[in-house]
């Protein structure tokens, strides 16, 4: 393969990007979304095609890309499996809808909002190809600078507070983890993760170096008790950013979990479950009850996203085939469907300009059709079967149950939460008597927004009914990530052993 | 003569001077010419010092003056600090109206002692470089004449440096009495055990030095002296004298007392959390943009100085990439800076700031960058600087020092996060010029672009510096 074509993925977003400075200071605002869709859509058909190429019968990395980036010291070094390749694909689906959602949502400064998506994207789809702690850092944390500034400057009357917030927590978490992957270089003489994975890494640091990851992995879950940012900044961030940050900055921790604490620090995984089974079920039993009491549409759906992680986290932890399966697809599912969901909610906002559930009450009446497709992502929220989220949470809890029955019985009562709490807010915004006369005179969905939501229809009903091309790809990859993680478990247990 | 022409770069920059002030006692009206002899003079010195080879390693004088690649490539930074504030200052003093000859001439003698500080290799040379840089300094902050700030802070500036001048010469003192010689190669050769006249001439001599380069506890005067100066001459203070200080630093650490690390180390580990933490919280409350400036550069002094404590060749090349990507910033912040002017006056604090990003896109964008680049934010310049400074802290296992100064950026971040959110996300105000000299603009794009694309060529600056090998 000698086309650099993660490379592209990657660098095609700012080419767009640097493309739309030249049309600053010009109000020509079609032209500038077209190209931005454009590019967006573009990458979106190579990653499709990337993933077409695929090869998903072997467990190796694929597309390896190597090259001399900080000399004798960090190569830049991207390749995909079979885990990385549903993220990225994931990531380019969501930007050129996110992208098409601007004409109602976004009124100043259009151009500057689409280099800062274009860029986000870019650093997104680094994240998941990096296969070198140091880049993946780098990605990991420059996408901050872009979500600030969509959070800062677009975003609701608590703007300021909420991007302060959101900045000042990850990067308090991600420090500690740049400390750790540099003692990591100078333990183990390499950043290079494959390398890593071969020569494991001194089990007498393993306890302390995972910890330093997690620290940063659970403030961006983000898991209890550091998830209070996640509510703040998804309330205030404008429809766009939500998206984002709800489809796809949240996986960057769940992909971090299974690339790097699992596959770096076994023992110290192994050790650490306890703590990471508890977090779970608090994020999941807590932040269920937490949103049943929201009155704000945005804040309830930011809970219900710390809950859904929370089964991410789990099933990442069971280490067991169908754990990890369970939760790529989870994240995957949510990614469509939170997704979805805020556009629903900036559906009704940018027609009411209120994201209160007691505005609303009998939509059913004035936006049929918007109530359909409400009606099928809160299923797939729920985890009605015949939708994806069915798939994700029921491999989940299957695997939990393997491990640890009383834990799998809590969590399944978050499946239950979380039917009452979707549904309850389904009832009291589409059902119900039809209260607040200025509902009367809005419109129902425009194309713009039928054009998003059935294309995040589409794959949550395709996936649900038919899930294998996405167990396919992940499959081995799985596989082959939890006969490393035993091998290596069962080499430092030796090694302790013989030490002690 | 061989001797002569190796220190041709300091013969030159004397001459000038010389030349300039009598040329200047005798034309009327001759400052703007002034100013630019000065910065041509300064660009012939940059040419010569291309032209020496900078691996010599060679004594004059006695072994008390040293020219290296350390030597040389320090040179190099100083002169191209002393070159851009030339060019981009021109324009300010006009319209502060105290465009007078001695301005560059003044630079220019502390340049030379910066360059006798550089090279010196001897407490007694070392000392008369200090002595010829502070004074020049001291007028230069107080330049102003007429403004009250700028004179208090001449004075205060000159009434403390006196002080910490006095203790580093006595430190010196204490030195030659227990080694018999002011020769650093001398000092190194006949030191053979642990003295306490040693250890406390080494304490005094730090403590003059961290005065030089305001570390934490003896920054009290940065921020009063980075008000009050006038902001050409502050953006020098931010960068020059940090130079030859740092320089100081590493020859007089590393040269006569290598062996004598655990006692200094503690000394700056101290230094360097204290400068960091100090930095960082106390800059959060600041209104005025040049006194946060002053925090800011206390903060960074507390990174470089991190770099200096490793005790390893590693560590001082991180200290001297990390002075010079931190010299990129502050060029680039002080040119906003420079930009910041309606109908002649210049406006200073942050609250100024407020929307700028509506009317002038291209100026917050670079401010932006910049600022992020500051808090060390990936992929920006700032950010790798600070890397290769832990790098080399995390190799010899100082995880404290590494990990409270990865947590005072954050805390750091938080103010310079406090800027932009004034600039992107607050009401805009009036407008401000657009007339900027075109040397002026092309030192913001040259540093804003060095910064943003940094990451694309990061092995250039690394390789150069990974010459300086003292150990």
């Amino acid at each position: 393969m000698n086309f650099p074509i993660l490379s592209s993925l990657i660098l095609l977003p700012t080419i767009g990007a640097l493309f739309l400075l030249f049309f600053k200071d010009k109000d020509n605002s079609n032209t500038v979304k077209y190209v931005a869709l454009f590019t967006s859509f573009v990458n979106f058909l190579i990653s499709i095609y990337l993933w077409f190429l695929f090869d998903p019968s072997t467990s190796s990395f694929q597309f390896i890309e190597d090259k001399e980036w900080l000399k004798g010291f960090v190569n830049y070094k991207l390749g995909i499996d079979g885990i990385s390749i549903l993220f990225i694909v994931l990531t380019t689906f969501i930007t050129p809808l996110c992208i098409v959602s601007v004409n109602s949502t976004i009124k100043v400064k259009l151009c500057d909002f689409l280099i800062a998506i274009l860029i986000m994207e870019s650093l997104m789809i680094g994240v998941f190809c990096s296969l070198d702690l140091v880049i993946f850092y780098l990605f990991f944390e420059a996408g901050l600078i872009p979500m600030f500034l969509i959070i800062g400057i677009w975003g609701g009357t608590r703007r300021v507070y909420s991007a302060f917030k959101f900045f000042l927590y990850t990067l308090f978490g991600s420090v500690l983890m740049l400390v750790a992957i540099i003692s990591i270089y100078w333990l183990s003489g390499t950043t290079d993760i494959l390398q890593l994975y071969e020569i494991g890494i001194d089990t007498k640091y393993q306890n302390l170096l995972w910890l330093a990851f997690f620290s940063s992995f659970a403030v961006k879950t983000p898991m209890w008790p550091v998830h209070t940012w996640l509510p703040d900044a998804h309330v205030e961030a404008p429809t766009a950013g939500s998206v984002l940050l709800a489809a796809i900055l949240l996986k960057m921790s769940g992909y971090g979990f299974i690339r790097f604490s699992l596959g770096l620090f076994p023992i110290a995984s192994e050790l650490f479950t306890p703590l990471v089974y508890i977090l779970s079920l608090i994020a999941i039993v807590y932040a269920s009850l937490v949103a049943l009491m929201q009155e704000d549409m945005k804040k309830l759906i930011a809970y219900s996203s710390i809950a859904h992680m929370g089964f991410v986290t789990l099933g990442i932890f069971t280490i067991t085939q169908q754990g990890i399966e369970g939760s790529i697809i989870q994240m995957i599912s949510h990614g469509l469907v939170s997704a979805a969901l805020f556009f629903c909610v900036g559906v009704v906002y940018d027609r009411m300009h209120s994201r209160l559930i007691k505005t609303y009450g009998g939509l059913v009446l004035v936006m049929p059709k918007y109530s359909i497709l409400f009606m099928l992502f809160t299923l797939a929220a729920l985890g009605l079967p015949g939708t994806s989220g069915f798939i994700g949470e029921f491999l989940i809890l299957m695997g939990a149950f393997k491990d640890n029955f009383l834990v799998a019985v809590i969590a399944s009562s978050g499946v239950i939460f979380g039917a009452a709490y979707m549904l309850w807010l389904y009832r009291r915004v589409v059902f119900g008597n039809l209260t607040n006369k200025d509902l009367l005179k809005i419109p129902d969905l425009n194309n713009h927004e039928k054009f998003i939501l059935w294309f995040l229809a589409i794959p949550v009903l395709f996936f649900g009914f038919y899930p294998e091309p996405l167990i396919n790809t992940i499959e081995i990859s799985v596989k082959n990530l939890i006969e490393m993680y035993n091998f290596n478990l069962n080499m430092g247990m030796s090694e302790v052993q013989n030490n002690g | 003569m061989d001797n002569l022409n190796l220190i041709l770069p300091e013969i030159i920059i004397s001459l000038s001077i010389m030349f300039l002030l009598v040329f200047g006692v005798f034309k009327k009206n001759s400052s703007n010419i002034i100013h630019n002899l000065s910065i041509f003079s300064l660009i012939i010195v940059t040419v010569l010092m291309f032209n020496n080879p900078f691996d010599n390693n060679i004594n004059l004088f006695n072994e008390s003056y040293k020219i290296d690649y350390l030597s040389s490539f320090m040179k190099t930074l100083t002169l191209l600090s002393g070159i851009f504030v030339l060019i981009i200052s021109s324009r300010f003093l006009k319209i502060c109206k105290i465009f007078q000859m001695e301005y560059s001439i003044l630079i220019l003698c502390s340049i030379l002692g910066m360059f006798v500080m550089i090279s010196s290799n001897d407490l007694i040379v070392f000392y008369l470089g200090l002595e010829l840089q502070s004074l020049a300094l001291y007028v230069l902050a107080s330049f102003n004449r007429d403004n009250l700030k700028s004179s208090e802070a001449g004075l205060k500036y000159f009434i403390l440096s006196a002080l910490s001048s006095g203790l580093l010469l006595y430190g010196c003192s204490l030195i030659y009495g227990f080694s018999s010689s002011t020769n650093f190669n001398i000092i190194a050769e006949t030191m053979n055990s642990h003295q306490y006249g040693l250890t406390l001439g080494i304490v005094f001599i730090l403590v003059g030095l961290a005065f030089k380069i305001s570390a934490v506890p003896f920054h009290m005067w940065a921020p009063d002296v980075y008000e009050g100066s006038p902001t050409s001459v502050t953006l020098f203070f931010a960068m020059a004298p940090k130079i030859a200080a740092l320089t100081v630093f590493i020859r007089f650490l590393y040269v006569p007392f290598i062996n004598m690390i655990d006692d200094w180390q503690t000394i700056l580990v101290f230094l360097s959390i204290a400068s960091m933490v100090f930095g960082a919280v106390a800059a959060i409350g600041q209104t005025n943009l040049k006194r946060l400036v002053a925090y800011s550069s206390i903060g960074h002094i507390g990174y470089t100085l991190a770099g200096l404590s490793v005790g390893t060749n590693e560590g001082i090349q991180s200290s001297i990439v990390y002075i010079s990507i931190y010299l990129a910033m502050n060029l680039g912040l002080f040119s906003c800076l420079f930009m910041i002017k309606r109908n002649d006056q210049y406006f200073e604090t942050i609250e100024d700031l407020s929307g700028l990003s509506k009317n002038h896109p291209l100026l917050s964008l670079s401010l932006l960058v910049i600022l992020f680049s500051l808090a060390g934010i990936p992929p920006l310049a700032g950010f790798f600087a600070k890397f290769y400074i832990f790098k080399s802290v995390i190799e010899q296992s100082m995880y404290f020092l590494a990990i409270v100064g990865l947590l005072s950026t954050v805390i750091a971040a938080f103010y310079y996060l406090r800027i932009i959110k004034v600039i992107y996300f607050d009401k805009e105000k009036e407008k401000y010029d657009n007339d900027h000299s075109i040397w002026l603009k092309l030192s913001l794009t040259f540093s804003t672009l060095l910064i943003l694309l940094y990451f694309i060529f990061p092995n250039k600056l690394v390789e150069i510096v990974s010459r300086i090998n003292i150990i």
